[in-house]
C-alpha cells in the first residue's frame, strides 16, 4: 500500500518476549514502525517454544502464537549475554525511538540497558518496561506465565459453576495489557513531539487486569460482597444462559432482559402451556424458578441446531447466537466483511492467518506486508544497513558467536 | 488501609494539569458498550463530557449499587467506568439539542459513540457531517459488529458477544455448557480498543492536521483473548476444546490427547500451576523446585529426583502425567494459597494463587504499589475505592480528577459559563426536555 503510514519511520528496539510486549510492537509495526525483534538462539523467544506447531512438529519457526503476535517486524539473533552482544545491543538502543522489555526486573539493569543507562545514550527514550507485577515490591519476582497472572488477577474465580472448580479464561491479562500500554505509549510519543521528553513507561499485567473487574471491586469495598462465577447467570435477565443444541456438543446462548423479549420468545416456542404459568411472567418470577426455566429452555432448543435457534430469536428482536468455535468464527460472514483475517505466507509455517485489528480507519488503516520473522531472518539487512557494520565485523561476530546461528541452538530445539 | 491515594474533587480543571492528554476534548456520547473508552483517556487527562440523555444514561440502572439502592446516581457500575469525567445532559434527538451538540463539537477532538450504527447519521451526526464541522475532529464508534456487515443489526449482549468471539466456546467442562465470565467483560475489550484506536488516529491527525472515523467491532475485540486457540484452528484444524481445570495438548495418535492440569486444589482454594519441563529451563526448574519442597516434608517421594527435562509433552503418557498430579495434588492440599504463592516467589515457581476479588484487594504487592485509589462522594457523604493505573507513567500523573459526574453535574458549567447561555434559556431548554 502506498498510503502514508502513522508510524512510518518511527523505530522501535524490542527486547520485549512472549505476548504483551510484542503486540505492543506489532500493532506499531502493521502500522508503518521498523520493529527489531531481538532474540538468540541461545535463548529464543520462549514464545518460539510454544504450541501449536504447524503439523504439531515443534520448532522456533513453526509456532502458530509467535507468528501471530509478530507480523512485520525484523528478527535479529543477538546474544546479550556477551559483552559485544551488549555493544550491539547499545548500537541498537542508539538507532532506536522507543525500546520494550518484558524481563523480570532487574534483567536488563544486568546487562546495562535500563532506563537510566539508555537514557544516557538516548535522552529522549521512551522506555517500556511491561511485566507481570511491576518494577517493584514485595511480589516484583514473580516468575510466571498469563495464565498463573491471570488467576491472580481473578478471573478464574469468576468462570464457573458456583459450586463448581474455577476455569482458566486463557491468559487472559495478556490480552488486555497491551491496548493499554499501546494508548500510553503514543501519547508518550506525541508528548515527545512537542516537550522533547522520553519517558518510562512501567507496567505491572496485573494492574493491568485488574481494572476489568472494577465492578466487583467496588461492590466488595462498598458492600462488603465477593463477586463469585455464577455460570451463565446475570442478576437482570431471565432466561440468561447456554443451552444445548442438536449436533456434538453444539450450544446457543439466549439472554433475554425485557418483557418484550419474553413475550417474543414465548411467541418463537409457539407460546406451550409452561410459558403461561405466571411465575414465569415477571423476571422476579423467572429469577426465583430459574433452574426450572433454564431445563425448559434446555427442552426446547434442543430439538434445533444453534443456527436455527439464532435465526428464529433473532428475527424477532432477541438477543441470541450460536456458541462459536473457533471454526466457527473462521466462517463467520461478518467477519469476512471486516475482512478479520489476513493471510500471509510465512517461509516455513506456509500461507496462514493473522488478526486484523477491531478497530477500523478510514483514514490511517494498518497495513500487513509481511509474516513474522523465522529466527535471525533479518540479520544481515540490519546489522549492514541499520546498523552500519561490515562484512569483516559481522563475519567476526559470527566466529565469536555475539551473532548467533541454528548451530548455537540448545540440544532438544535443533532444527 | 496501606498504600493508599486520596484525592479532592475539584470543580476546576487545573486537577487535570500535567496530564498526558490534557490538552484534549472528549464529548462522549456512548452508553454501556463504550464507557470504558472515555474513562482511560479521562484518567490520562483528557477533558471528557459525558453527554447523556436528559434524565440520564441507562446505565445508570445496571448494578451493583451503592449499598444496594437501586438508583441513577448510586450505580457501582456507572461509578466505576465514568471517573474523570463531567456530565451534561442533552437530548440529540431535538433540534436545538443538535445545535448544542455540534457547538461542542466544533471544540472538540473526540466524540465517541456506541449508539446503533447508522443512528448518528440518522440525526445528522453521523461522521461525514461532523467532518465538515471539524475536520480535525476524530469519531470513534463502537458497536457489537462494527459500522457495517451482514450482522450489524443483530441483537448483541455482553454474553452474545462473548460467544460469537469463539472465546465462550474455550472455557468450561466438555460434559457442562460453556461459560462466560461473570463479570461482563464483551463492552470493555471493545471500550479499550476504542481508546487505543482514537490515540492511533489523534497521532495520525498529529502529522496530517485531518480527523477520521474509527469503527470497532466488540465481536472483533473479544477474538483476540481466544489467544492460542486461533492457530490451534489456522495451523492444524483443531478446535480447541473445553478442558475444566486443564488443558488439552493436542498431538497427533499416537500418542493421542493428552490433558494437564491448570488448576490445582489447595488447602483453602486453588492455584494456577504450570508443572512441566522438556525444553523450557525455566519449567524444569520451576517443576524441580515444587517437588523438592514436596520431599521436604516428606510427599510426592516417588518423584525424587524426577528428571523434568525428559517430561516431554509430545509423548508422555496420560497415565504418567495423571500419576504425577495426583501426587502433587495430594502435597498441594496440606498448603494455603497464600503459602504456596510465597514459596513460589521464593523459588521462582510457575504457580500463582488464584485469587478472589477479596485476595485481590489485600495484596502486599498492589498496596505497595498504591495502586488502589480512594475517591471522595461528597454526595453520598463517603469515599470509595476504585482500581489504579493500567501503567505507571515516569514524567506525568495519571490520576482520577473527578468522581463519576452526577446527573447534568456540569450544565451550567458548561452551558452557561463556557456556551454562554443565559439562564431563562437553560429554563426554557430543560422544560422542552432537551437538557
Amino acid at each position: 500500500m502506498s498510503r502514508m503510514q502513522v508510524f512510518e519511520g518511527v523505530k522501535v528496539a524490542e527486547f520485549a518476549w512472549v505476548a504483551v510486549g510484542p503486540q505492543v510492537g506489532r500493532t506499531l509495526a502493521e502500522h508503518g514502525a521498523t520493529v527489531l525483534h531481538i532474540e538468540s538462539h541461545r535463548r529464543p523467544d520462549l514464545l518460539r517454544l510454544s504450541s501449536p506447531f504447524k503439523d504439531f512438529e515443534p520448532g522456533i519457526d513453526r509456532s502458530g502464537l509467535f507468528a501471530m503476535l509478530n507480523t512485520n517486524k525484523c528478527s535479529i539473533s543477538l546474544d546479550l549475554s556477551k559483552p559485544k552482544g551488549k555493544d550491539i545491543a547499545r548500537k541498537v538502543i542508539e538507532w532506536a525511538d522507543i525500546v520494550t522489555e518484558s524481563f523480570g526486573p532487574g534483567t536488563m539493569k544486568r546487562l546495562g540497558l535500563n532506563y537510566e543507562e539508555v537514557k544516557k545514550i538516548r535522552p529522549d527514550i521512551i522506555y517500556i518496561s511491561t511485566c507481570m507485577q511491576g518494577q517493584y515490591g514485595p511480589h516484583a519476582s514473580f516468575r510466571a506465565y498469563g495464565m498463573q497472572l491471570g488467576a491472580l488477577s481473578g478471573f478464574p474465580a469468576l468462570v464457573g459453576r458456583p459450586d463448581g472448580e474455577p476455569m482458566h479464561p486463557m491468559a487472559y491479562t495478556d490480552w488486555l495489557a497491551p491496548w493499554y500500554l499501546v494508548t500510553a505509549l503514543i501519547g508518550a510519543m506525541l508528548r515527545r513531539r512537542k516537550t522533547g521528553k522520553g519517558m518510562y513507561l512501567d507496567q505491572a499485567q496485573y494492574e493491568a487486569g485488574v481494572t476489568f473487574l472494577a465492578q466487583g471491586i467496588l461492590d466488595y469495598t462498598v458492600n462488603g460482597r465477593v463477586m463469585n462465577r455464577m455460570a451463565n447467570r446475570d442478576p437482570y435477565a431471565a432466561p440468561h444462559g447456554a443451552y444445548p443444541c442438536q449436533g456434538e456438543d453444539r450450544w446457543c446462548v439466549i439472554t433475554i432482559f425485557t418483557d418484550e423479549e419474553w413475550e417474543a420468545f414465548c411467541q418463537v416456542l409457539g407460546n406451550p402451556e409452561w410459558t403461561k404459568d405466571a411465575k414465569f411472567a415477571t423476571l422476579l418470577g423467572r429469577k426465583r424458578n430459574e433452574d426450572e426455566l433454564d431445563r425448559l429452555v434446555a427442552e426446547w432448543t434442543i430439538n434445533y441446531t444453534a443456527e436455527e435457534v439464532t435465526a428464529l430469536m433473532q428475527a424477532t428482536g432477541i438477543p441470541a447466537s450460536v456458541v462459536y468455535t473457533i471454526e466457527d468464527v473462521f466462517n463467520d460472514p461478518q467477519l469476512k466483511h471486516r475482512q478479520h483475517f489476513v493471510y500471509l505466507d510465512h517461509p516455513v509455517i506456509g500461507r496462514h492467518a493473522y488478526h486484523n485489528e477491531a478497530i477500523r480507519f478510514s483514514k490511517s488503516p494498518p497495513d500487513f506486508w509481511k509474516a513474522a520473522p523465522c529466527l535471525g531472518e533479518d540479520n544481515e539487512q540490519v546489522y549492514k544497513e541499520i546498523l552500519g557494520l561490515t562484512d569483516a565485523e559481522i563475519a567476526d561476530l559470527l566466529a565469536e558467536g555475539v551473532i548467533t546461528t541454528d548451530a548455537d541452538l540448545p540440544e532438544g530445539l535443533a532444527l | 488501609m496501606r498504600g493508599k491515594k486520596e484525592f479532592e474533587v475539584m470543580r476546576n480543571l487545573s486537577n487535570r494539569e500535567g496530564g498526558l492528554l490534557n490538552s484534549y476534548r472528549v464529548l462522549d456520547l456512548s452508553n454501556e458498550k463504550g464507557l470504558l473508552c472515555g474513562k482511560i483517556l479521562g484518567d490520562f487527562g483528557a477533558d471528557v463530557i459525558k453527554i447523556e440523555p436528559p434524565g440520564g444514561d441507562s446505565a445508570r440502572n445496571i448494578g451493583p449499587f451503592y449499598k444496594d439502592i437501586a438508583h441513577p446516581e448510586k450505580s457501582l457500575y456507572w461509578f466505576a467506568l465514568n471517573t474523570s469525567k463531567r456530565g451534561i445532559t442533552l437530548n440529540i434527538e431535538t433540534a436545538d439539542g443538535r445545535e448544542i451538540f455540534k457547538r461542542l463539537v466544533k471544540t472538540a477532538d473526540f466524540v465517541i459513540e456506541s449508539f446503533d450504527p447508522g443512528y448518528m447519521d440518522s440525526l445528522g451526526l453521523g461522521y461525514p457531517a461532523l467532518e465538515q464541522i471539524n475536520p480535525h475532529m476524530i469519531m470513534t464508534s463502537v458497536s457489537p459488529f462494527g459500522s457495517s456487515g451482514p450482522y450489524t443489526h443483530y441483537k448483541a449482549t455482553d454474553m452474545v458477544l462473548w460467544a460469537m468471539s469463539g472465546f465462550m466456546s474455550t472455557c468450561g467442562q466438555t460434559s457442562e455448557p460453556p461459560y462466560r465470565v461473570s463479570i461482563p467483560q464483551s463492552y470493555l475489550h471493545g471500550s479499550l480498543h476504542a481508546a487505543m484506536g482514537s490515540m492511533i488516529a489523534l497521532y495520525y491527525r498529529e502529522l496530517t492536521g485531518e480527523g477520521q472515523h474509527v469503527d470497532i467491532s466488540i465481536q472483533e475485540a473479544n477474538f483476540f483473548s481466544t489467544d492460542w486457540a486461533m492457530p490451534m484452528w489456522d495451523l492444524n484444524s483443531i478446535n480447541l476444546r473445553r478442558s475444566g481445570a486443564g488443558g488439552f495438548v493436542d498431538r497427533p495418535t499416537p500418542p493421542g490427547p493428552f490433558w494437564i492440569r491448570f488448576i490445582w486444589p489447595c488447602k483453602d482454594g486453588h492455584v494456577s500451576l504450570f508443572l512441566a519441563g522438556g525444553a523450557q529451563a525455566g519449567l524444569v526448574k520451576s517443576s524441580t523446585q515444587l517437588v523438592e519442597m514436596a520431599n521436604s516434608e516428606g510427599m510426592a517421594e516417588y518423584l525424587k529426583d524426577y528428571d523434568w527435562t525428559t517430561h516431554d509433552m509430545s509423548n508422555t503418557s496420560q497415565e504418567e502425567r495423571s500419576q504425577i498430579e495426583e501426587a502433587v495434588i495430594a502435597f498441594l492440599r496440606t498448603k494455603t494459597k497464600e503459602e504456596l504463592y510465597d514459596a513460589a516467589l521464593e523459588k521462582g515457581m510457575v504457580l500463582g494463587s488464584l485469587s478472589t476479588i477479596k485476595d485481590i484487594m489485600g495484596s502486599p504487592q498492589l498496596a505497595v504499589r498504591e495502586y488502589f485509589v480512594e475517591v471522595q462522594h461528597p454526595e453520598l457523604g463517603d469515599t470509595i475505592i476504585y482500581p489504579g493505573a493500567p501503567v505507571k507513567l515516569s514524567e506525568v500523573p495519571w490520576r482520577i480528577s473527578r468522581r463519576p459526574p452526577l446527573i447534568g453535574e456540569h450544565n451550567e458549567e458548561i452551558y452557561e459559563k463556557e456556551l454562554g447561555f443565559t439562564k431563562e434559556e437553560l429554563s426554557r431548554l430543560k422544560a422542552a426536555k432537551v437538557i
